[in-house]
């Protein structure tokens, strides 16, 4: 069987496939890799860390919703500190790439934690997530707004030349005057979509199903929204765009690709079916055999309005 | 930890939404010990999408066995499988109960279907130790036998057995088992749990309980399950540091 050029590039970070695991889905690598060979999809995104390590919100943190799921986790990580001395080591063997995500409360954090890890070599880049929607300070505050996510991309960008990433919230009007801002301060790329602010109740006490009473919206109920996302900013702003949202197999990731997405991240899949990456990237060298394509990277944008 | 296809033997009711499943599953069958569990998706679909978590209740040679009650949407797909369906199981997860070591009696303490995941605990135990089972139901409609031994029931109305909970239950036997060697294993609603860690505490008796939470990915990577530990300033996930914990370790 020949084998189609599955590669990637997103700036200058080069990938071997376009199938990366979301962070806040695959924890830092360790217990997944049980299930499935992680040297065989193009990288990981490990938990948000923040400077200090996060306790994370009290349960009930998540609730299953139809062909979907809320979650309010709180951002829960062992801080930067423990994350070099405990998670890196098991990273370092893994022969993927890494791609180390940021959570903070104020700019500052941000460029503190960037300086931190910056040095680190197993990590290829960073992805700043300036978009959860569970914690009372950073999160969505600066993800609404579009001076704090171009000062934050502009701060961390100065402390680091390794690839950056923002990964971006669905919870606005025009998400692709973000990705605009992203690029003009010197961000590589794009991650779209966060999770989706959403609540669900209990009948019969009334009471919301999770503690935190909103959560984040994810699986294949917002795969639409995320589409659209992605297709938003294809047609707007020329930066290379990581689709996220409800994928759950190659078909999915093909049709993030054809709306504009040149890599992807899984997310709840990875919960229900820890091996999907590998079984996408397989799908993904079929499909192309099938469609007579030799290079994957050439099905990006190739939408037919 | 393997996902495993397996085929399924049979299903029998034990009551009216009460069963057991039977399944083909040799590769979980050889690893899985007593309070383990495992995580079932229950149809192919994206409905429900996620997972379901079970415990192991039985294993007999390379079939697995579950018990579980019909509570919602994923349990009553799971109760109209039929012979040779095939369903997804992952597994085994969790930690298990510790049940070697000196001590002379088993007492095991099951609330409503919290019986599940022990009728394989008391088939592992060595035949030196003494088991005596106390099982608590809301009324003789609700109680469940299925492989105890030296069974005691309580039922909340008394319509059979001893009127009252079953830590009641278990703290009005207590004098025969005062001067003897004792380990508890309890699975229950978190009311009973609760009540038998604060006795098993007064009475400085070894205690070991299973608890239970909403999860969706089962080993570790999701972070949906914390529970509170003892001195409350950190939390245990139950499916990666549980689900299985001694009584002392976190706060119900």
């Amino acid at each position: 069987m020949s084998y189609t050029d599955l590669s990637v590039n997103i700036g200058k970070l080069h990938l071997k496939n376009p199938v990366l695991l979301a962070s806040g889905t695959v924890g830092y690598g360790n217990e997944i890799s049980k299930f499935t060979d992680l040297s065989k999809i193009g990288g990981i995104v490990t938990k948000s860390l923040s400077l200090k390590p996060r306790k994370g919100n009290p349960p009930q943190r998540i609730v299953e919703t139809p062909s979907g799921m809320l979650n309010a986790i709180g951002l829960a990580n062992v801080g930067v500190e423990a994350f070099i001395k405990e998670k890196i080591p098991f990273l370092k063997e893994l022969n993927t790439t890494i791609i180390c995500n940021i959570a903070a409360s104020s700019i500052e954090e941000y460029v503190e934690c960037t300086k931190i890890l910056n040095p680190v070599d197993t990590i290829n880049a960073f992805e700043i997530n300036v978009s959860c929607p569970n914690v009372k300070e950073g999160g969505l505050i600066f993800g609404n707004d579009l001076n704090s996510v171009g000062r934050i991309t502009e701060m961390v960008r100065s402390a680091t030349n390794k690839p950056l990433i923002i990964k971006l919230s669905p919870n606005v009007s025009r998400i692709s005057e973000f990705a605009r801002i992203v690029k003009e301060e010197g961000g590589d790329a794009v991650s779209a979509i966060n999770t989706l602010v959403g609540t669900s109740f209990d009948i019969w006490t009334r009471k919301p199903k999770i503690k935190n009473v909103t959560g984040g919206l994810s699986g294949p109920a917002i795969k639409p929204v995320a589409l659209a996302k992605v297709l938003e900013i294809k047609r707007n702003v020329d930066i290379p765009i990581i689709g996220i949202g409800g994928i759950m197999n190659w078909m999915d990731t093909v049709e993030f690709m054809i709306a504009g997405a040149t890599a992807v991240q899984l997310g709840t899949v990875n919960f229900i079916n820890p091996n999907a990456g590998v079984e996408i990237v397989e799908g993904l060298h079929s499909y192309c055999e099938k469609q007579s394509i030799q290079k994957l990277s050439d099905l990006i944008g190739s939408f037919q309005l | 930890m393997y996902i495993e296809k397996s085929r399924v033997e049979w299903i029998k009711n034990l009551l009216p939404d009460t069963f057991l499943l039977r399944v083909y599953s040799p590769l979980i069958a050889s690893k899985i010990k007593p309070g383990q569990f495992c995580n079932i998706k229950v149809s192919e679909s994206d409905f429900p999408l996620l997972r379901r978590p079970f415990s192991i209740c039985e294993v007999d040679g390379e079939f697995l066995h579950f018990m579980f009650d019909v509570h919602g949407e994923g349990t009553k797909i799971l109760s109209n499988k039929q012979k040779d369906d095939v369903i997804d199981i992952l597994g085994p997860l969790g930690n298990g109960f510790n049940y070697s070591g000196d001590y002379s009696t088993a007492i095991i303490a099951a609330g409503g279907i919290g019986i599940a995941p022990f009728p394989y605990l008391i088939q592992k135990l060595a035949d030196d130790k003494k088991v005596i089972s106390f099982f608590g139901g809301r009324s003789k409609n609700n109680v469940i036998e299925y492989g105890m031994k030296n069974l005691l029931i309580s039922t909340d109305d008394g319509s059979i057995g001893f009127k009252g909970n079953v830590v009641q239950l278990i703290e009005s036997q207590y004098s025969q088992f005062r001067n003897e060697s004792v380990r508890i294993f309890a699975c229950g609603p978190n009311p009973m749990l609760k009540a038998l860690q604060e006795f098993s505490i007064k009475n400085n008796i070894e205690c070991q309980i299973s608890t239970e939470s909403a999860m969706a990915c089962g080993f570790g990577i999701c972070q949906g399950c914390p529970i509170d530990n003892a001195d409350g300033d950190g939390y245990y996930l139950i499916c990666k540091d549980g689900p299985v914990f001694d009584a002392k370790m976190v706060r119900l």
